[in-house]
């Protein structure tokens, strides 16, 4: 990259900063939090390709993240400060009688503070073959970038290394399809965190998973065959394990080669030697991050003592008083979807004290608490469930209140309700990536605002759950600003006093400053759903149309550009050729984009509002009917094509997906729902991930509900087992009816269930133990016999059709702003002339 | 009664646009402008109308006609219906993000 060093001003004060990892942008953002970036000249040499990036969530690069997406640098912040970034441009050489820095570009730095964010980079144990052809290791992007593109010509991959980075590798390697082994030479997995028992456990779970492992074995040789491609390697017990693909993962080692060439002192064991305010032997030149030998004579792996020596760094550069003395290295990690935990003093090496265990290896759980002869916690290791992780750490050193046997209990089993980050002290450390307190965090209202102000949840995001519960509730509980009621309550208002309309619930359980006014857009479409379920009225009518979020309002999705797609109802998927083409034909005349959805039905998408009532005409009249992809409703009940063709199929799982959408379709809920329906436990319509789901047996159907995909997905939890038709269509009437009743606005069932708790789910649902059985019966036997079809009414009725025009004043003119641009022979919506205006999109 | 607007509130011009029981209270409707921008209307619970740019300065989408209205603290609100910014009705201020405003048109039921 060329550039002409030097030309900034003689007298300001010239910072060179080596590396732009992680501790690297810390670092810059400190300068630039302490006003430096105004006074100094600030030079950043980066060898990687690309600014700085999150490498703690480099993984998430397999599930869909983009490099763009991983970046820790905010758009525009390198020209807002005044910062000269040099990528693809390594320090090579220091000059520390000059003062200067060279670049691999040949330019020459001069500097008045130099730091060193260098790193680490992976070990590649010495054994022969390690260059040969396939040999990966896994730090940065353009490493995951090249394994991706090898593993397409692979079959089997293996990983040396079982520590924290190697089963991350490994869970990639099985990601991208490859058969994974994973080879380590201490007897367990993840030896430096977790003992014995929490090895076992996670060796359990992690080879019920597909994966091998081979523990107690070290690699001694690569193999390579014809080419200099890998194919194999040979294992110190005398095995060969055969192999296309090897991924080193055998730790990392300081990245200190410049500082040693320049004559930096460095330690026996590498990295460079630094102070308590991170200055090296050299007083003008700092190291921080994993390249350093911290003062405690540690080089820390981890990202948050990284950031603490960047904050340390930045301060002792301005004058101030600051010091690194170490650091805890707390760790939860979820590595191959296994929460894995350890804190503190994990091992118990403290002197006369004593551990609390628990370990269930049906289900892969094993938490140990070390606790100090005073009671006081030491530290712990979590595997399986780590939900805990973000309050017991806190309360490391401390003495907690309540038994440590009743910490490590699961939920159920005779512990407390678990207990809250409230009985924390104020100066309890909730974000450890970032050193924020309780008290810190506390001075906040919302997420957003913690996450700006103290950085706290941007790191791991292990601590977000924590720091939700510690800020206040909106308010009272209440729906929002306009009703002090819960969702819950207001549904039992509604039911009970038969309201029928939404100025009538406001006005009178509304909050006093909310009575006579407009609602909001929080409390109208629920209010909406709630009279919707209860009542059964066509929800376009009267003052319920005025409440519909404008999905609902138009029965169609609205698109970014303003236009509307549309999903007919496919149900359980099956469709006959003639209803495929007449979706084509309308598709073709009315010059739309389709596309087959994730849920086994067609989207078609690009109608103007105008549009809608045509295409649903010619919908209706070939037999469609809407597919509610709009409201927060049934969406599809999704089937396998089962026992009529499959030959492992043991129950027609089509016709129940049929019947049961055809059931539900149109049932407004407090979130969108979901099913499907497998004809045997090869589980190929996957009902556990969906609200309620149902899996063939050989003697009838098994019942799981509050399956959930999205962002935070949930497996399903096994109802009932071995149903008839009707006693499984009883069950799924009465767990629906249950939720609608009880469940808050836009809670999921996975959610709810959650919430709620499973058990007491099925005692209601299954048991009846509220005596409620035969009411919500009722209720779902009045929807099942009212239901109508939204669009083949609207149709249907002139006064409803006038709502669909583009301009109240000119019906008949199309919006000159929706307009398309034609993409892989089909359209997309052309977005250039939206940003034409006015302040332009972002 | 017409819903007339000020497209040029300095040139005291109405123009009539349609008639006020074309819109639904609580809702709004689109209006073509002569000069090509687009307005959105609304009417509420008490009768009140109130026209703003109907541009979603978020998106560049000519949509907040479509959006929910509401009032908090005791002034009235469009929710932008793609990713539910909230716009006073009377000032185009937003109240979620500082910087931005939309055009306000004065209107009149006459
Ligand atoms: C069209 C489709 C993508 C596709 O091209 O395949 C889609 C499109 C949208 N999804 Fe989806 N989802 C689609 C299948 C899914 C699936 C897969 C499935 O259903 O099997 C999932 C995961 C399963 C699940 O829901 O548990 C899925 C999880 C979500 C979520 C996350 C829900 C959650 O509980 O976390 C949202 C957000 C939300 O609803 O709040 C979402 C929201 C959306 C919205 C409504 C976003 C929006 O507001 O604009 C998209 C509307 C598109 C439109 O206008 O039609 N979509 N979405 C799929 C329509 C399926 C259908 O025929 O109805
Ligand atoms: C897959 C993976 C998962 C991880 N998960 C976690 C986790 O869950 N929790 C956690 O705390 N930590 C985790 N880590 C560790 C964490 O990423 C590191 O602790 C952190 O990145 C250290 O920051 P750093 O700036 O010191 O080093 P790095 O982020 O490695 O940055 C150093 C940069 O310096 C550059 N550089 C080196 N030499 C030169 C030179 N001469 N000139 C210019 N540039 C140079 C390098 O190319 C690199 O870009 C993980 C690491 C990996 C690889
Ligand atoms: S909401 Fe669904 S369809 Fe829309 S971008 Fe996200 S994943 Fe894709
Ligand atoms: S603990 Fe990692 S972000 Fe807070």
């Amino acid at each position: 990259m060329p550039h002409t060093p030097g030309a900034a001003d003689p007298n300001q004060p010239t910072i060179v900063l080596v590396g732009h990892g992680m501790v690297g942008q810390r670092f810059l953002e400190a300068l630039a939090e302490r006003g430096v970036t105004a006074r100094a000249r600030v030079v950043v040499l980066c060898e990687e390709p690309r600014p700085a990036y999150d490498r703690v969530q480099l993984t998430s690069y397999f599930s869909g993240k983009t490099p763009d997406d991983l970046s820790l640098v905010p758009e525009g912040f390198m020209t807002e400060h005044g910062i000269e970034l040099y990528t693809g441009d390594p320090a090579v050489s220091v000059d520390r009688e000059a003062r200067t820095v060279t670049a691999r570009s040949g330019a020459i730095f001069p500097y008045d503070s130099l730091v060193l964010a260098t790193g680490s980079y992976p070990f590649v144990p010495p054994v022969p073959g390690k260059e040969a052809t396939g040999c990966f290791v896994y730090r940065t992007i353009e490493d995951l970038l090249a394994i991706e593109e090898y593993a397409k010509g692979a079959r089997t991959g293996a990983v040396v290394g079982g520590g924290l980075l190697g089963l991350e590798a490994a869970g990639a390697l099985k990601g991208l399809g490859l058969e994974t082994h994973i080879v380590e030479f201490a007897p367990r997995l993840m030896p430096v965190q977790v003992d014995e028992g929490g090895g076992a456990a996670l060796l359990r779970t992690i080879e019920g998973m597909g994966l091998s492992v081979h523990t107690g074995v070290g690699t001694q040789e690569v193999v390579a065959g014809d080419g200099g491609a890998v194919s194999g390697m040979k294992l110190s017990d005398g095995s060969e394990l055969a192999t296309d693909l090897v991924v080193f993962s055998a730790g990392v080692r300081p990245r200190d080669q410049l500082g040693r060439d320049c004559g930096l002192e460095i330690g026996e064991r590498g990295g460079i030697v630094v102070d308590e305010r991170c200055r090296t032997s050299d007083p003008a030149v700092f190291a921080i991050g994993e390249c350093a030998l911290a003062a405690d004579g540690r080089v820390y792996g981890l990202v948050a003592p990284g950031y603490e020596m960047a904050l340390t760094a930045a301060d002792t550069i301005t004058g101030q008083e600051a010091s690194f003395t170490g650091a805890d290295t707390s760790t939860k990690l979820k590595l191959l979807g296994v929460d894995v935990a350890s804190f503190g003093d994990a091992h118990g090496t403290a002197e006369g004290c004593l551990d609390v265990v628990y370990s269930d290896s049906r289900s892969g759980i094993y938490k140990k608490l070390v606790v100090a002869a005073d009671g006081a916690l030491l530290g712990g290791v979590l595997v399986g469930d780590a939900d805990s992780y973000g309050m017991l750490r806190p309360l490391t050193g401390s003495v907690p209140p309540v038994s440590p046997e009743q910490l490590v209990l699961p939920a159920g089993a005779g512990a407390p309700a678990a207990l809250g980050p409230e009985s924390l002290p104020d100066d309890a450390v909730i974000c450890s990536c970032h050193n924020v307190s309780k008290g810190a965090i506390c001075e906040h209202t919302t997420l957003p605002e913690v996450k700006k102000c103290t950085k706290a949840g941007t790191g791991c995001g292990s601590c977000v759950k924590v720091i939700q519960q510690l800020l206040p509730k909106t308010g009272d509980g209440g729906l929002c600003g306009c009703f002090p009621k819960t969702r819950q309550e207001l549904y039992e208002i509604v039911q009970v006093l038969r309201i029928t309309s939404y100025a009538e619930l406001l006005d009178r359980y509304g909050r006093e400053e909310a009575k006579g006014g407009e609602g909001c857009e929080v409390c109208k479409p629920t209010v909406a759903s709630i009279l919707a379920s209860l009542s059964n009225g066509y929800i376009l009518d009267g003052e319920q149309s005025a409440l519909q979020d404008t999905n609902d309002h138009f029965l169609a999705n609205i698109q970014k550009n303003g236009s509307y797609s549309i999903v007919p109802r496919i149900p359980g998927g099956e469709i006959t050729p003639e209803k495929l083409i007449v979706i084509g034909e309308v598709a073709k005349d009315f010059g739309l984009y389709t596309k087959i959805t994730g849920a086994q039905r067609i989207d078609m998408f690009g109608a103007r509002v105008e549009q809608l009532p045509a295409i649903w005409a010619r919908l209706v009249e070939a037999g469609f009917e809407s597919g509610h992809a709009y409201g927060k409703a049934l969406r599809t009940v999704k089937s396998c094509v089962g026992q009529t063709w499959c030959r492992y199929g043991v129950q027609d799982s089509v016709r129940m997906a049929i019947d049961l959408e055809l059931r539900y379709r149109g049932l407004r809920a407090p979130h969108k729902l979901k099913s499907a329906v497998s004809g045997c436990q090869r589980e190929c319509a996957e009902a556990q991930g969906k609200d309620f789901g149902i899996i063939a047996t050989a003697n009838g159907w098994n019942l799981y509900v509050g399956g959930n995909g999205g962002a935070t997905p949930r497996h399903a939890d096994l109802l009932a087992k071995d149903l008839s038709d009707a006693e499984l269509i009883r069950l799924i009437d009465r767990f629906l009816m249950y939720y609608i009743r009880t469940a808050e606005r836009l809670e999921r069932t996975a959610p709810w269930i959650e919430r709620v708790g499973f058990d007491h789910v099925r005692e209601v649902v299954v048991e009846d133990s509220l005596g409620i059985g035969e009411e919500l019966d009722a209720l779902m036997a009045r929807h099942v016999a009212d239901f109508r079809d939204e669009w083949a009414e609207t149709l249907n009725d002139p006064e409803r059709l006038r709502r669909f025009v583009s301009f109240v004043n000119a019906p008949e003119t199309p919006d000159p702003t929706v307009q398309f641009v034609p993409e892989r022979d089909q359209m997309k919506p052309n977005l250039t002339i939206l940003t034409l205006e006015g302040v332009s999109a972002r | 009664m017409k819903l007339e607007l000020s497209a040029r509130p300095d040139a005291d011009e109405w123009l009539p646009v349609c008639d006020v029981d074309a819109l639904t209270p609580g809702r709004g409707m689109a209006a073509l402008l002569p000069d090509g921008r687009q307005a959105a209307l609304f009417r509420d619970r008490a009768g009140r109308l109130y026209a703003i740019d109907n541009r979603d300065p978020f998106t560049g989408a000519q949509v907040l006609a479509r959006g929910l209205i509401g009032t908090v603290g005791g002034r009235p609100f469009v929710a932008s219906p793609l990713l539910k910014q909230r716009f006073d009705l009377e000032t185009g201020r937003c109240l979620d993000d500082d910087e931005v405003t939309v055009a306000v048109f004065p209107v009149r039921a006459a």
